[in-house]
């Protein structure tokens, strides 16, 4: 038998709608737009609005968008696009149903170890989580994924995304929290990357941009939307509706308005720049009746997310979710079942970009022992889209003639060749015998965490930039800094300690 | 005459959250010259708790508090003028301005906190989404407010709660006003962190927190 009779792996997927329904809810959507309008509150967004011929309402700043400009946008954006990382060596194609998992962005409080109570994180241990992702193998990308406490409020957007190109050559997903903040966040990242027209050519960030539910693109999110088109730096168009408060209670209702908000967003950044690469993703959420919350955990949150996934994957689109998230306060059973179930349906769903390893409590707080756990529920993910191969033909029909005697299939030389590739082995679930567990002194999963962030924080060395690249970064911040009024960067001057 | 029946209908149509049933009860009321602070005190007022009861129980969602707050409204915008005729507006509780601050356009727990203070007897000024902080302050010396309620959903935007109260000592107004806080990221320890008068973690909670700090036993 030759290799090439063998038969073709199956990529496990899974799909929560039929054709009809998805193309329904585009249908309407595409109505909604046309009808209802989208508020846009920017006026450079709504003259491009005018110059494509949309009826814009001056007054409360609406434009209604006719089908036929979506179709056309539609088709000069990219179907998907390349990140690749800072040396430029590893590429990561985010289209089709590739699988990247990244950490939960912008937390602003950490989980203590120590204490077990989430605390304002500080430059250090920003740099602690950048430099844990850079070793965690199953987390493609890095994140900034944690809002400095000892930085001006106004640079800390630029601050994060600083540390995290200092700390990890890994892309990065991020995003502006002010208007001002992307020509520094930009300079930063051409630098890396040897200039504008390189960082152009060869993403190394994607930038996220959240419509405000329903229906409306704020200010701050429209000008990151044109101004990352126009330096063609990825959007990731971020809905997110909660059902029943800012968005239609039904899931097939705000898959409506997501599609909307989405759709209304690409149109902007094609607009700006026809070609210019757009992520279809979100951050919806079932709400919570009962509490007024937004869980994350839900698994109504996680059907939203793969269905219109599916919706974005047939408009051939790259996608994103936040997946693999928790809403539990520490690393109890509800952090690992919520992220866990979320990560696999994320893998199963073809999600490009699955933003949430790390986070807790809402998308507000960071966990670096939650980080090392999720990596390896993400890694389990990646084995389980693999799916079953055939391997060799027959497949077992031989191996039963030549067993040795005694061992079964253990001294089996077939074993051996295959199991590394067969099976994966976690660094973290216990797969101990109960008197070995008893024996390492009855650890649970959160104490192996945290014995495993402290060894990979002391053994992992990131790739560091160089000299020339790194003083340059330093410059760029430092005058950032000092036009709203900070001395020292918090990073130099423990350095200088 | 004022009937049991009919105050037993008005808390039904409050408690049940149907607002035009309530409204409709109301213009009765009006129409028979019914006495209506009786009609607000045990026909609406009890339907209200009686509502807040089932919420903290856990039988009523959201869903059904809110439209309670509704109904509740509903009878007291036809009863309010009504009685503003005849009696001093001493019906109030107290005067509240409140937004959600700059850079924050999430709006729905501010909301429920407006439906519900208003519902209680408060003075709400809704201020709406996105509000400079410097508008709370000249709506609140506007109206003569007591308390100026910064809601906060996003974690970036909550430190314009700190912003704020600093902003307020500048001016040496934070003995005038009192602030109170809440937004999903808020906690206890950040209230009291930058000097809050208060901080309710949902719209229950913050009637009472207001209650509380009008020097009312709740």
């Amino acid at each position: 038998m030759t290799p090439a009779s063998l038969l073709p792996t199956l990529r496990p997927k899974v799909e929560l709608l039929s054709r009809p329904f998805v193309e329904h809810i585009i249908e309407e959507a595409l109505t909604v737009m046309g009808l209802t309008g989208i508020l846009v509150e920017n006026e450079e967004a709504l003259e491009l609005f005018r110059e494509a011929g949309q009826e814009v309402d001056a007054a409360s700043q609406r434009v209604f968008i006719k089908q036929q400009l979506v179709e056309q946008c539609l088709r000069t954006v990219p179907a998907s696009l390349t990140l690749s990382d800072r040396t430029s060596r590893q590429s990561f194609v985010v289209g089709g149903d590739e699988v990247h998992f990244n950490p939960g962005s912008a937390a602003v409080t950490i989980l203590d170890p120590e204490s077990n109570q989430a605390r304002k994180p500080d430059t250090g241990d920003l740099v602690r989580f950048v430099r844990l992702t850079d070793s965690l193998s199953h987390l493609h990308f890095q994140s900034t994924g944690l809002v400095s406490g000892d930085v001006p409020e106004p640079l800390a957007d630029a601050y994060r995304l600083y540390i995290g190109l200092l700390q990890s050559p890994k892309p990065v997903v991020t995003g502006t929290f002010r208007v001002e903040s992307f020509g520094p966040m930009r300079d930063l990242l051409a630098v890396v990357r040897g200039g504008e027209k390189a960082l152009a050519e060869r993403p190394l960030a994607i930038f996220d941009a959240c419509p405000s539910p329903p229906l409306k693109w704020s200010r701050l999110t429209c000008q990151s939307l044109l101004d990352c088109s126009r330096a063609m730096i990825p959007s990731e168009l971020i809905s997110m509706g909660l059902t029943g408060a800012t968005s239609p209670v039904t899931l097939s209702g705000t898959l409506v308005q997501h599609t909307a908000e989405n759709l209304a967003g690409l149109v902007i950044c094609q607009l700006a720049r026809p070609g210019s690469p757009v992520i279809f993703g979100g951050s919806p959420s079932s709400f919570d009746m009962r509490k007024g919350t937004t869980p994350m955990g839900a698994v109504e949150t996680m059907m939203i997310d793969m269905a219109y996934t599916q919706v974005g994957k047939h408009l051939r689109l790259p996608t994103h979710a936040y997946m693999g998230l928790s809403d539990a306060k520490v690393n109890d059973s509800q952090a690992g079942l919520e992220s866990g179930i979320g990560a696999v349906l994320a893998a199963l769903a073809g999600v490009n970009v699955v933003s949430g390893a790390g986070m807790m409590n809402f998308e507000s707080c960071q966990s670096l022992e939650k980080l090392v756990i999720d990596d390896e529920i993400c890694g389990m993910a990646y084995r389980l889209i693999q799916g079953i191969a055939q391997r060799e033909e027959p497949m077992a029909a031989h191996l039963f003639e030549a067993i040795p005697s005694g061992l079964n299939f253990l001294a089996h030389p077939h074993t051996r060749r295959w199991y590394r590739l067969e099976h994966t082995f976690p660094a973290l679930a216990d797969r101990e015998t109960y008197d070995a567990w008893v024996g390492h002194g009855k650890k649970t999963m959160a104490d192996r965490a945290r014995q495993e962030v402290r060894r990979a924080l002391k053994d992992h060395q990131p790739e560091m930039l160089p000299d020339d690249k790194l003083r340059e970064l330093k410059e760029i911040m430092t005058r950032y800094g000092r036009s709203l009024g900070l001395g020292a960067l918090p990073l130099d001057s423990q350095a200088n300690k | 005459m004022l009937t049991q029946e009919f105050l037993e209908k008005m808390t039904a149509a409050v408690v049940n959250g149907y607002p035009q049933e309530a409204e409709s009860l109301a213009r009765l009321a009006v129409g028979q010259g019914l006495d209506l602070n009786e009609v607000i005190e045990r026909g609406c007022v009890p339907g209200l708790k009686r509502a807040g009861q089932l919420w903290e129980k856990g039988e009523y969602f959201l869903p059904e508090l809110v439209s309670s707050a509704e109904a509740m409204k509903a009878a007291m915008s036809v009863m309010q003028p009504e009685l503003a005729k005849t009696a001093s507006p001493a019906g109030a509780r107290g005067k509240i301005v409140l937004g959600t601050i700059e850079g924050d356009i999430h709006d729905i727990g501010k909301n429920l906190v407006t439906a519900l203070l208003a519902a209680n007897g408060f003075e709400v000024y809704d201020l709406g989404a996105n509000v400079r902080l410097q508008s709370f302050i000249d709506k609140a010396l506007e109206v003569g407010a007591d308390f100026i309620g910064l809601s906060a959903l996003l974690t970036t935007t909550m430190l314009g709660q700190r912003r704020f109260i600093e902003l307020l000592k500048e001016k040496q107004l934070d003995k005038r006003f009192k602030v109170v806080v809440g937004g999903a990221p808020v906690t206890v320890r950040w209230a009291e962190e930058i000097g809050a008068a208060g901080y309710a973690e949902n719209a229950v909670s913050a009637v009472a927190l207001c209650r509380r700090l009008m020097g009312e036993r709740t």
